[in-house]
């Protein structure tokens, strides 16, 4: 359960910074220079078509409560790699995945509410789960930090959002195989993190400020919180033919 | 630390679940003064399971809204003496319950009974394969109670639960389209079994071509309209697919709330107390009476609670962790072999199919219902011979379809990227046609896989968590090697495009990550003989005959079955000796 002084904090940051996020990205909370323009269009992407096939900037309007300009920036930009823009179905960004993951770090699971935080904090094969000190909204902004160092050294000075989709995949590859080693933070943690995070903003209901118009569930074929079945039963060669609904209702 | 004491009451129930509302019935109908004690909040299908906030998966079946909360408590994990434990810190492998209901209420509805020989499983290994069959380390134990002894109870529990069902085996008599390996049953199932979803259909033909004897999995998910023997009233199951991990919004699955508690929260000789964590079992100077418990309550204040009588209705877990918080029995010493409490803990071992199925044959996997499915039993128990196969044990075999909730429930085929276009192409290609075939395998117990309190690790009141002791044994990586075989040859037959299997081989870790069972057994097992077992035939402990003990926890080691049908049959078992014998003549039954 998220404490009435957490709620209000996130209430107040919200309050304070209706300001559109582009707007800050060259404020405080970052010695590094904000990135000049939205990251390059992936190579995988198909030229044109989709709205926002060529950007990785999530929802203009949108003002995040838990992460500095910096870490939107680069939050953005990964979650555009992790589920990318093409004719498929929608991207991350699209989904409204960022919006999604910035309400999640400021709720009991950012703050590890429900999870075991007591020491002593011993490192352990990794069948015995994630055993760090840090709660998941302390790995982001400790990941994103560093994996921001790492590629300033290993990419000429350039930020994570700065470099080109093959190698922000590469970036985030290496981060996942343990093969880029961070400081101060487990890059595999970090990246298993924002990978679940990102599938749930992808995939769960838009009650949680992603998955957007359902987008996914239109995708998979999913009918949401229909949740009444009982003539469905046992047709097979049959596919379910209506569109999802949502906890709040019709979406699209 | 304040401390209050409460009037006296007849017996004390400590947790409110299955046999916490199993008990208070039956004492209260005894005319017993009845207390439940409830560390968890109060929870009701209005509002807690409604419609349509029951559908939000990240809440409920991600973040586990229903579950226990960790920060509060949790037990930590060892794969072996030689290393030192840490906390299960975030929920992963099992999903103990909390609040009334308890796991009763995010069950499947999974209802089975165990076979006969399941329940005499030493004694009949030794009959049929020899004595050196069972390996030295396995401390393998009948139960002390036979199916025939609970053959009523089984009958009653179900009957509570409406369970949908076809019977195998009626008074002998083998019938068409059951399971012809389960044990004699006096009656059928009180409601035909649930109508069949496309991946079962095709699960039964490939095992019926197979030679197997498919029959529809018993569902404590109502196939039709019920009121059960105390009026509670249920509705058709609808598939809505948000079962396990939920509460149901349609009154269709039997928990506590929907069959037990719209009485008994009623009688007047019951009363329910939540937010109160029970911390120990109170003891007489001597040692040899309970004399009630003491909790903690909402406000953090220390209550006593006298009783005459002490039930232990908690999860597995909480019962075994009270009764060594309470000095109740002889603790287990895994180096001697010798104790009681914390002897056998044990698990299961699952493997599994995923199916991927081309366009024509959309699955449609979101009309599910957590019993919705086809099963064998052929590979189960020790009805298959095990001469040459050189383990002890098997498993059930079925296509059941839960549910097809997307992000918990998503699939891919082997060679799928994590992410990226290509996982986004293949979740879109694959989510419709997707099935899974899995098992359900049993774990046996050994020297050194047990309980005890951890010597660092505290909960959130300062008192030690339990410590589990675990890992994976040879004749059960056997096992499931051997029911992978049997999953492999089913899945193949069924004719997907595609198919991927899940199957445990030797060397593997158990790993506490990745969801597998909340089927936790043993640690206070039952039995006939109080230098094996924590709690005699009627689930009394052998040393304090007024503190009883319900639940998975007596399980002398884990069969392949769902437990909550032995749990339930169980607690009615004991329910009836205390209150035909024991309130008679207080003392011991054995």
């Amino acid at each position: 359960m998220m404490s009435d002084s957490i709620a209000r904090r996130g209430f107040l940051r919200r309050t304070i910074s209706i300001i559109p996020v582009a707007a800050l990205a060259g404020a405080a909370h970052t010695q590094e220079p904000p990135p000049a323009s939205p990251a390059p269009s992936s190579p995988s992407s198909p030229s044109g078509s989709a709205p926002f096939s060529s950007s990785a900037s999530p929802h203009p309007l949108y003002s995040p409560s838990f992460f500095h300009p910096a870490e939107w920036t680069f939050l953005a930009a990964a979650v555009a790699r992790l589920i990318p823009a093409d004719d498929t179905g929608p991207s991350a960004i699209e989904a409204g995945v960022p919006e999604f993951i910035d309400k999640q770090m400021e709720g009991p699971f950012g703050h590890a509410a429900t999870w075991y935080t007591q020491g002593p904090f011993v490192e352990s094969p990794p069948e015995f789960g994630y055993q760090g000190k840090m709660p998941p909204r302390d790995v982001y902004r400790a990941g994103m930090a560093a994996a921001d160092s790492y590629c300033k050294s290993a990419f000429d000075g350039k930020l994570f959002a700065q470099l080109d989709a093959a190698k922000q995949d590469q970036v985030l590859k290496g981060l996942e195989s343990s093969d880029i080693k961070l400081e101060g933070v487990s890059g595999a943690t970090f990246f298993s993190f924002l990978l679940q995070n990102t599938k749930e903003g992808y995939l769960s209901d838009p009650i949680h400020g992603g998955n957007k118009n359902a987008g996914s569930w239109k995708m998979i074929g999913f009918p949401g919180a229909r949740a009444d079945y009982i003539d469905w039963v046992g047709r097979p060669g049959e596919k379910y033919p209506l569109p999802p609904v949502t906890i709040n209702g019709p979406q699209g | 630390m304040a401390t209050q004491r409460k009037l006296a009451v007849d017996a004390v129930l400590v947790g409110f679940g299955w046999t916490g509302a199993i008990m208070g019935m039956e004492l209260t109908a005894a005319g017993l003064k009845v207390l439940a004690l409830e560390r968890g909040e109060m929870r009701d299908t209005i509002p807690d399971f409604s419609y349509p906030r029951n559908t939000d998966e990240l809440s409920l079946g991600i973040r586990g809204k229903l579950f226990q909360n960790l920060a509060r408590e949790t037990v930590t994990v060892r794969h072996s003496l030689a290393e030192t434990a840490v906390p299960y810190r975030q929920l992963g492998s099992f999903l103990p319950g909390n609040s009334v209901g308890g796991a009763g209420v995010h069950w499947n509805g999974q209802h089975w009974r165990p076979l006969p020989d399941d329940l005499r499983i030493r004694s009949r290994y030794e009959e049929r394969y020899g004595k050196k069959y069972i390996p030295a380390d396995m401390q393998l134990q009948d139960w002390g109670v036979s199916y025939a002894d609970l053959e009523p109870h089984f009958d009653q529990f179900e009957k509570i639960c409406g369970t949908s069902g076809k019977a195998g085996n009626i008074r002998g008599q083998i019938q068409a389209g059951g399971n012809p390996f389960e044990g004699a049953r006096v009656n059928d199932f009180p409601l035909p079994p649930l109508a069949s979803v496309n991946s079962a259909i095709l699960f039964e033909k490939a095992a019926r071509d197979l030679g197997y004897h498919p029959f529809p999995q018993a569902a404590s998910n109502a196939s039709r309209a019920y009121t059960n023997p105390h009026g509670a009233q249920l509705g058709p199951c609808n598939f809505c697919g948000f079962c396990e991990r939920y509460g149901c919004y349609n009154y269709s699955k039997a928990s506590p709330q929907t069959t037990l508690l719209p009485t008994l929260l009623h009688r007047p000789n019951f009363e329910l107390r939540t937010q109160s964590q029970v911390i120990r079992v109170n003891m007489s100077p001597d040692g040899k009476r309970a004399t009630g418990v003491t909790y903690i309550d909402a406000q953090g204040i220390e209550v006593e609670q006298p009783a005459d009588l002490v039930i232990l209705c908690a999860y597995q877990f909480h019962n075994v962790r009270l009764l060594l918080l309470s000095n109740i029995g002889k603790k287990y010493d895994p180096t001697t072999g010798k104790g009681v409490v914390g002897r056998n803990y044990a698990y299961q071992l699952n493997a599994g199919a995923t199916l991927f199925f081309n366009k024509d044959q959309p699955m449609n996997p979101f009309v599910g219902a957590g019993s919705s499915g086809t099963v064998i039993d052929d590979f189960d128990g020790d009805n298959f011979d095990h001469a040459g196969l050189g383990f002890v044990g098997g498993a059930s075999i079925g296509c059941i379809n839960t549910g097809g909730r997307p992000i918990q429930q998503m699939a891919t085929p082997a060679g799928t990227p994590n992410w990226g276009a290509g996982w986004k192409r293949a979740i879109k290609d694959n989510y419709l046609y997707t099935a899974s075939v899995g098992s359900q395998g049993s774990v046996m117990s050994y020297r050194d896989n047990y309980l005890d309190l951890d010597p660092t690790y505290k909960d959130a009141n300062g008192l030690p968590l339990l410590r589990m002791t675990f890992d994976w044994k040879p004749n059960d990586i056997a096992m499931t090697q051997f029911i992978g075989t049997k999953i492999q040859g089913i899945a193949k037959a069924m004719g997907p495009r595609d198919f991927k299997m899940s199957v445990r081989k030797p060397g593997d870790h158990y790993d506490l990550r990745v969801y597998q069972s909340t089927h936790n057994t043993g640690g206070a097992p039952m039995g006939a003989d109080p230098a094996t077992s924590a709690v005699n035939p009627y689930l009394q402990t052998w040393d304090v005959p007024n503190v009883f003990v319900m639940g998975a926890s007596a399980f002398p080691q884990n069969f392949g079955y769902n437990p909550t049908g032995m749990v339930g049959a169980l607690a009615y078992w004991s329910a009836n000796h205390i209150r035909n014998r024991y309130l008679k003549s207080p003392g011991a039954l054995a």
